[in-house]
């Protein structure tokens, strides 16, 4: 899901539950239940269990990142026993990560700093987001494959909940190598840009500088990290503040300097001394510069659980079950991977029936082609055949005729012959008696 | 300050660092505080006992409001579940309670099957969760959940001990839910025998192997109360909407001739102690308890059951993606082979029955030659005959024309004989 979808539905939650099942009001209660007790049930949990968060700081070498690393937790996270990467000379991008445990008013905080020494310090730069990306994205599949498995245990979250974009305190603009990073990384995480450097900018210069840059953002369609409306009027204020500094201009420092008697921390030019106090100005936060961690830390941690790291799930799974089926239906993807397959199963099987269906059909059709067939022919030759009898049946009645006509004739004749006969032998007699008597 | 759990996971990986300065996550538990509240919060109570012992009244009591329903009957033939959801607020907390009842739990003669209407309800509230954590596309941050994370067990207040009706459901119950067990309508019993009463469910609970709901005593804070209240477990409370005034307040409570039950009084009965409990103390406890432990095993035993496993014969963890990938390959080989058995079976058959046409072609054949052949040889016999009869007809021909043959020689003897004769005869004369 995007942002907007899940910013909506946090408004809609808050703005009233009453939408719903219950059309009336929430029902308010006469006398004393005890349930208005569960935040700070909540809170006991939250602290016994204690925080965590990690946090990325991205930016060319020299931009100062460690030394605001250093000034925000007010404190040495990177030491001489524990040097920061700048320190060591890096060819190829790297993903160095350090794990501190911070502790503040009974609250206690794991927090990992991840820093990308080398980043953008090569000649050929092109990829050098790539290492970045594969970090998130492992530590993103570390948490998937630790979600799903059958044994689950407590997940640790290494997510990467925030990551500060250190740009150089060019004046102009963006650099192409800014915007790449950006483009290819809003979607995987919280980005909040800052304004490296701040104390060589002009007031003047760094507000017109935030313009470009905002412009650019805009116009590259980079979405960086917003900040959530809030009902509360004091952070709402807060809120509007920091939109309308956006990005941050920063300066870090590590020293501590004696300015009018007071111990601050700042750095210290030979034209003056750069420290909170001459910063009170609108454009640059200086002492704690990120601020917004004191009301922020839980949205950061909350979008990138359900914002990013939902996308990049639902990436994954869709890959694995669509498996080089481009996406037919994207209702798909509201049922669980098990689900699909299990519809998809029943679709090959309804499939494979219905072949066979077919195939049946075919072959009965065939058979009764084929028997027809010989039924006719057997017809056929049946006819013929009776024909024949029939024929010959014929011929021995017409033999049978002939021959009682022959007989009859012979008959006749043979009776014609005896008469024949006799007469011969009475005329011979009479004529023998005639020449007798002469 | 205690070693947190974090703390314990991060181990070795992470130093420890103290700070300087004041940097301000520690308004984190605030602000996680915060979106839970803006959130809202949902809990999901099951009340499992006989019709009759108080459930909906107690929860009209629990809750402080008057709950729809309608007292049921005891003639239902088996036990169904009815579900309701309210929307409750509190100062600025809004909770969204739904409240399961069993209606007809224990009234029929044969109560066998009584636990598996219940049973099946909670399974099926956590396969709906299941089926959407699973989904591809999913929004479990907007997701109702309807699992049960309470469920009250109502015992009669008999005095006695459990009915065995009550320790088969509750052992079929434990390993899904939190159970809660409560003695109902206890204003039925006197104290002392109330004291044994208890005594008497524990042990029988225990030897039974019935694990019920503890409250936690881990975190400091409510350590110390909760393991008092466990001991007081099961509480025996008594319900009522009806107020009554004692003194110059108006307390809930049930008056009989004899004395005034005050539900909220602790000597009177737990009511109290229960909803100290059940929702002040540990409402978010007993959502954690069914989350990480119900559900979890109700998901590892559905996973195993679906083939799922972690890890591969070589004990070598499989990733999410294998897992999927095997289970399709299965799927898909399944489905070749039978595609593959049917086509056979096709191409046998087609054999067969070709094998059967071509014989009828022989056998028809066959006939009909023999037939021809008869025919052949009538038709010789005919033949012959009808030689016969033209010999016989050329004999009497031949026999014919000699004999007229003869006749004329004859009469023309005869016949000039006989003008001779006739001529002389004339001559004569």
């Amino acid at each position: 899901c995007s942002w907007s979808e899940y910013s909506e539905s946090i408004e809609s939650r808050s703005k009233s539950c009453t939408s719903g099942s219950d059309p009336q009001q929430p029902k308010t209660l006469e006398a004393y239940v005890g349930f208005a007790n569960l935040p700070n049930q909540v809170y006991r949990k939250s602290v016994k269990r204690g925080f965590e968060f990690t946090l990325m700081v991205v930016g060319e070498s020299g931009l100062g990142k460690s030394t605001l690393i250093n000034s925000l937790f007010l404190t040495d996270l990177y030491s001489p026993e524990y040097p920061g990467p700048s320190h060591r000379i890096k060819q190829t991008v790297q993903v160095e990560q350090s794990k501190v445990l911070i502790k503040e008013g009974g609250v206690q905080l794991l927090l990992t700093i991840v820093d990308t020494p080398g980043f953008g310090d090569a000649v050929d730069n092109s990829g050098c987001w790539k290492s970045v990306t594969d970090y998130i994205d492992s530590k993103f599949e570390d948490f998937l494959n630790a979600e799903s498995r059958v044994n689950r245990r407590q997940m640790p979250d290494s997510r990467v909940h925030c990551c500060l974009y250190f740009i150089a305190p060019s004046g102009h603009g963006l650099k192409p190598l800014d915007t790449e990073f950006m483009k290819y990384l809003h979607e995987k995480v919280n980005i909040i840009p800052l304004i490296a450097k701040a104390d060589t900018l002009t007031p003047e210069e760094c507000q017109q500088f935030k313009r470009q840059i905002m412009k650019e953002i805009q116009e590259n369609e980079i979405k960086i990290y917003e900040f959530p409306e809030t009902e509360d009027e004091e952070e709402m204020k807060l809120v509007k503040k920091i939109k309308d500094r956006l990005p941050l201009a920063v300066v870090g420092s590590n020293t501590i300097i004696e300015v009018d008697g007071k111990r601050v921390r700042g750095r210290k030019y030979p034209w003056g001394v750069a420290e909170g106090e001459s910063f009170k100005s609108e454009f640059v936060l200086f002492r704690n510069p990120l601020f917004i961690f004191r009301t922020h830390m839980q949205d950061l941690k909350d979008v990138t659980n359900n914002v990013h790291y939902e996308n990049f799930r639902s990436g994954k799974l869709a890959a694995v079950t669509c498996n080089g089926m481009e996406n037919k239906h994207n209702g798909q993807l509201t049922k669980s991977p098990l689900a699909q397959m299990e519809e998809e199963r029943q679709e090959n099987m309804g499939r494979i029936k219905k072949m066979e269906q077919e195939m049946e059909n075919v072959f009965e059709m065939k058979v009764k082609e084929k028997l027809q067939k010989l039924r006719d022919s057997e017809a056929e030759l049946q006819k013929r055949h009776d024909q024949m009898n029939r024929s010959i049946l014929a011929q021995h009645r017409d033999l049978e005729e002939k021959r009682r006509q022959l007989e009859e004739e012979i008959a006749t004749w043979e009776t014609q012959q005896r008469i024949l006969e006799q007469q011969k032998l009475e005329t011979l007699k009479g004529g023998n008696k005639k020449k007798k008597i002469f | 300050m205690a070693s947190t759990e974090i703390a314990r996971q991060a181990g070795e990986g992470a130093r420890a660092v103290p700070l300087s300065g004041h940097v301000g996550f520690d308004s984190m538990p605030d602000q996680l505080v915060n979106k839970s509240v803006n959130h809202g919060f949902c809990f999901n109570i099951l009340c499992v006992g006989e019709t009759g012992l108080g459930k909906s009244t107690l929860m009209d009591t629990l809750f402080n409001t008057k709950f729809e329903g309608e007292p049921t009957q005891h003639n239902q033939p088996g036990v169904t579940l009815k579900s309701n959801t309210y929307e409750l607020q509190e100062s600025n907390v809004r909770l969204k309670l739904t409240m399961v009842n069993t209606v007809g739990f224990g009234d029929q003669i044969n109560k066998e099957d009584s636990y598996k209407s219940i049973v099946e309800f909670i399974d099926a509230q956590f396969e709906a969760y299941l089926q959407e954590e699973l989904k591809i596309k999913r929004t479990l941050h907007s997701y109702h959940d309807t699992r049960i994370h309470a469920c009250l067990y109502f015992i009669a207040p008999t005095g006695h001990s459990l009915k065995s009706l009550d320790l088969v459901t509750m052992k079929k119950l434990d390993s899904k839910v939190n159970i809660i067990p409560i003695i109902a309508k206890s204003d039925a019993i006197s104290k002392s025998e109330l004291a044994k009463f208890k005594i008497k469910i524990t042990s029988e609970l225990v030897s039974n192997g019935v694990q019920i709901y503890q409250f936690p005593t881990d975190d400091e804070s409510v350590a110390e109360i909760n393991s008092t209240m466990n001991s007081h477990l099961p509480f025996a409370v008594v319900g009522s909407t009806e107020e009554v005034k004692i003194g110059n307040k108006m307390v809930k409570a049930r008056q009989y001739p004899w004395g005034t039950v005050q539900v909220e009084n602790e000597n009177h009965c737990d009511f109290v102690k229960l909803r100290e409990m059940l929702i002040r103390v540990n409402m978010e406890d007993l959502r954690e308890q069914t989350h990480t432990r119900h559900y979890e095993l109700y998901r590892r035993c559905k996973l195993e059951e679906m083939g799922f496993k972690d890890t591969d014969p070589d004990s070598k963890p499989f990733s999410l993606q294998e897992t999927y990938e095997a289970k399709r390959n299965e799927f898909m080989g399944e489905l070749q082979k039978k595609e593959e058995e049917m086509r056979q079976m096709f191409v046998q058959r087609v054999k067969e029955k070709e094998a059967e046409l071509k014989e009828a072609e022989k056998e028809l054949h066959e006939k009909f030659d023999r037939l021809k052949k008869l025919h052949q040889d009538e038709k010789k016999k005919l033949e012959e005959k009808k030689k016969a009869l033209d010999d016989e007809v050329n004999t009497f021909k031949q026999k014919k024309t000699a004999a007229e043959l003869l006749l004329n020689q004859a009469q023309q003897a005869g016949g000039s004989t006989t003008l001779k004769r006739d001529k002389e005869r004339k001559n004569f004369f």
